[in-house]
C-alpha cells in the first residue's frame, strides 16, 4: 500500500484527473465562469469523492461483482442528492447557479474513476485520502480556470473587481469568448501543456510515427 | 480484493439493503432541510418580485435591504375573471385563509380553486388559478406606481416562473424576471440575465384598442414594441412571449388592470362597449396563432 502523503499529493500534479486522464472535462467546462460557482464545485465533488469511496471501500468486500457499479452508482447519487439539499438550505444561489451541474456529478467520471479504480481494492482511509487528493487534482485545474476565464472574462476574481472593465469607466475590455465554454477548452489545454513541460514523463508516446514526406509529395504531383 | 460473487440471495439483500440504507438517509436529509429551503425560495421570490420592480441592486443589496424594500409593496388577491380585489371575509369564503401564504401555482391544483384552460391555454399552464397574488407599491396619493404580477407558463422543459411589473398607466413594462425555470442553461437559461431582461424596461404592452401588442420576436427580426428573442433557444424565448401574452390578455390580468384604471380614472383602453370583451380575447389569439405558429400545438 502506497504511504498516505502519495495517496493525497499524486493527484494534483503527478496524476492529475483532467490533466492526465482527461476526465471530468464536462463540468470543467461549465462550472469555470465564476470562482465562487468553481470554489463550491470543486468542494463538493472533492467531499462526493472522498465519501463515496470511504463508504464503497467499507462494505467492498460485500459488493457483488455482478452489480457493483449500480452499487457505486447508488451511494454516489445519494451523496450527491446530499450536497445538492444541503446546498439549496445553506447557499440559494449558489445552487442556483451551479444548477444542473450538481447533480451532474454523479455523471462525473472521476467519481466512478476512483470508486472502481481503487476503493474497490483499498481499504477505507487510504480510499479516503484518495478521493480528497483527486478533489484537490480536479480544483486546481478548475480554479486555474476559473481564475483566467474571470479574471479576463469580466475583470473581476471571487466578485472583486480587479480590472475596471470599460462599461465602469474603467481602461479593460472584457473578452467575453473567456465566458464561453470553448475557452475552457482552451484554458485546459494550456494547463496540460504547463504541467507536461515541468513534467516531461507525463508526455505519452506517439500512437503513430509520422513518415518522412515521400518523393512524389516532394514533387508536389498528386496522382 | 473482494473474491467474486455469485450468490443470487447474496445479490439481491445487499441491493436491498444498499437501497434501504440510502433511501433513509436521502429522505431524512430531505425532510429535515425543508424548511430552510422553503425560507429560502420564498426570499428569492421577494427578491425577484424587486428585480422586476427596478428595486434592486445584485451587487450590493444584501437579505436585510430585501426585507426592507419588499415592504412598500401590498399583497393583494384579486378575482381574476372581474378583477375586483378580495377582502378579508371574502377571502375566506374563497378558502384562503392567509393571503400572504396563499400561493396562486399551487392552487392550479386545487379543483374549487382553479378551472381547467382546456384547448384556450397559449401558456401551456393546464389549469388557471381563479384567484392570484399582486404586488402594489402606491405613491403618496394612493394611487398605483407600479404593480408587480406573477406569471408562469411552458418554455421548452418545465414551468417558467416570474414576475412582470407595470409602471403606473398600467401599461408601460417596468421589469420581468424569472425565479424558477428548467431551461437549458446557456441557451434558454438566458432569460434570466439581466442583458435579455433589460429589453423589455419601457414597452408599452397593449396597443390603442386594448389589445396584447407585445411578445417576443424570432431573433434579430425587430418589431416595436416587441422583444428580440434568444437564438437558440426558440422555444424558451416563444414560451416567455406566449406566457407574457396570455396573463396581459383577457385571460390573465386584463381585468384586474381595466379595474384598477377605473378606479385611478384613467381612460380605459379600448373600453368604449360591452362587445370589446369577448372581441379583442378573439384578435390576439388569432394573433398570437399568426406570429407564433406553433402556439397551441404540443411542441415536437
Amino acid at each position: 500500500m502506497a504511504d498516505t502523503k502519495s495517496i493525497l499529493t499524486t493527484p494534483i500534479f503527478d496524476n492529475n484527473p483532467i490533466a492526465l486522464q482527461i476526465l471530468g472535462i464536462c463540468s470543467a467546462l461549465a462550472v469555470t465562469t465564476s470562482m465562487s460557482n468553481a470554489m463550491v464545485m470543486c468542494v463538493a465533488l472533492t467531499l462526493v469523492t472522498a465519501f463515496s469511496s470511504f463508504f464503497i471501500s467499507i462494505i467492498r468486500k460485500q459488493i457483488p461483482s455482478s452489480i457493483r457499479i449500480i452499487v457505486q452508482m447508488t451511494i454516489i447519487a445519494s451523496l450527491v442528492i446530499l450536497v445538492d439539499q444541503v446546498l439549496k438550505a445553506v447557499a440559494y444561489d449558489v445552487s442556483k447557479g451551479l444548477s444542473v451541474f450538481v447533480g451532474l456529478i454523479i455523471t462525473n467520471c472521476i467519481v466512478m474513476g476512483r470508486a472502481e479504480a481503487f476503493a474497490m481494492s483499498n481499504p477505507p482511509v487510504p480510499s479516503f485520502l484518495d478521493g480528497i487528493g483527486n478533489g484537490l487534482g480536479y480544483s486546481a485545474v478548475l480554479l486555474f480556470v476559473a481564475t483566467i476565464r474571470e479574471l479576463l472574462g469580466a475583470g473581476t476574481w471571487f466578485g472583486m473587481t480587479i480590472l475596471q472593465p470599460v462599461t465602469d469607466g474603467g481602461w479593460y475590455i472584457p473578452n467575453g469568448l473567456l465566458l464561453l465554454p470553448p475557452s475552457a477548452f482552451f484554458i485546459i489545454g494550456l494547463f496540460i501543456a504547463i504541467v507536461r513541460i515541468w513534467k516531461p514523463e507525463q508526455v505519452e508516446e506517439a500512437e503513430f510515427v509520422m513518415k518522412p514526406q515521400s518523393k512524389g509529395m516532394a514533387h508536389g504531383g498528386g496522382h | 480484493m473482494s473474491k467474486p460473487k455469485s450468490n443470487n440471495a447474496k445479490t439481491i439483500s445487499v441491493a436491498l439493503t444498499l437501497c434501504l440504507v440510502c433511501s433513509v438517509l436521502v429522505s431524512a436529509v430531505a425532510v429535515g432541510l425543508k424548511p430552510s429551503q422553503i425560507e429560502n425560495a420564498r426570499l428569492d421570490r421577494n427578491k425577484n418580485i424587486l428585480v422586476a420592480a427596478g428595486m434592486y441592486d445584485a451587487e450590493s443589496d444584501t437579505a436585510s435591504d430585501v426585507a426592507e424594500r419588499f415592504k412598500d409593496f401590498e399583497v393583494k388577491i384579486i378575482d381574476l375573471n372581474n378583477g375586483n380585489y378580495l377582502d378579508d371575509d371574502a377571502l375566506k369564503a374563497a378558502g384562503i385563509p392567509d393571503r400572504n401564504a396563499y400561493d396562486a401555482s399551487q392552487a392550479t391544483k386545487n379543483q374549487a380553486l382553479s378551472e381547467d384552460l382546456g384547448d384556450n391555454d397559449p401558456a401551456g399552464i393546464g389549469r388557471k388559478p381563479k384567484y392570484a397574488k399582486v404586488y402594489v407599491k402606491s405613491d403618496d396619493a394612493g394611487q398605483p406606481e407600479m404593480v408587480v404580477l406573477p406569471i408562469q407558463g411552458y418554455g421548452l422543459w418545465g414551468t417558467i416562473y416570474g414576475f412582470l411589473t407595470l409602471e403606473s398607466d398600467l401599461n408601460t413594462i417596468k421589469g420581468i424576471s424569472f425565479y424558477e425555470h428548467k431551461e437549458t442553461p446557456g441557451l434558454g437559461a438566458r432569460i434570466e440575465e439581466p442583458e435579455w431582461r433589460a429589453q423589455w424596461s419601457g414597452i408599452e404592452s397593449y396597443d390603442e384598442n386594448g389589445n396584447v401588442a407585445t411578445g417576443v420576436t424570432k431573433a434579430g427580426t425587430p418589431k416595436e414594441n416587441w422583444v428580440d428573442g434568444i437564438s437558440g433557444a426558440t422555444l424558451t424565448s416563444r414560451g416567455v412571449s406566449n406566457m407574457v401574452q396570455f396573463w396581459l390578455g383577457e385571460q390573465g390580468y386584463k381585468p384586474y388592470l381595466d379595474t384598477l384604471r377605473e378606479q385611478s380614472g384613467q381612460p380605459v383602453e379600448g373600453a368604449d362597449t360591452q362587445a370589446h370583451q369577448t372581441k379583442p380575447a378573439a384578435q390576439s389569439n388569432t394573433e398570437l396563432a399568426a406570429t407564433l405558429p406553433v402556439a397551441n400545438g404540443k411542441e415536437a
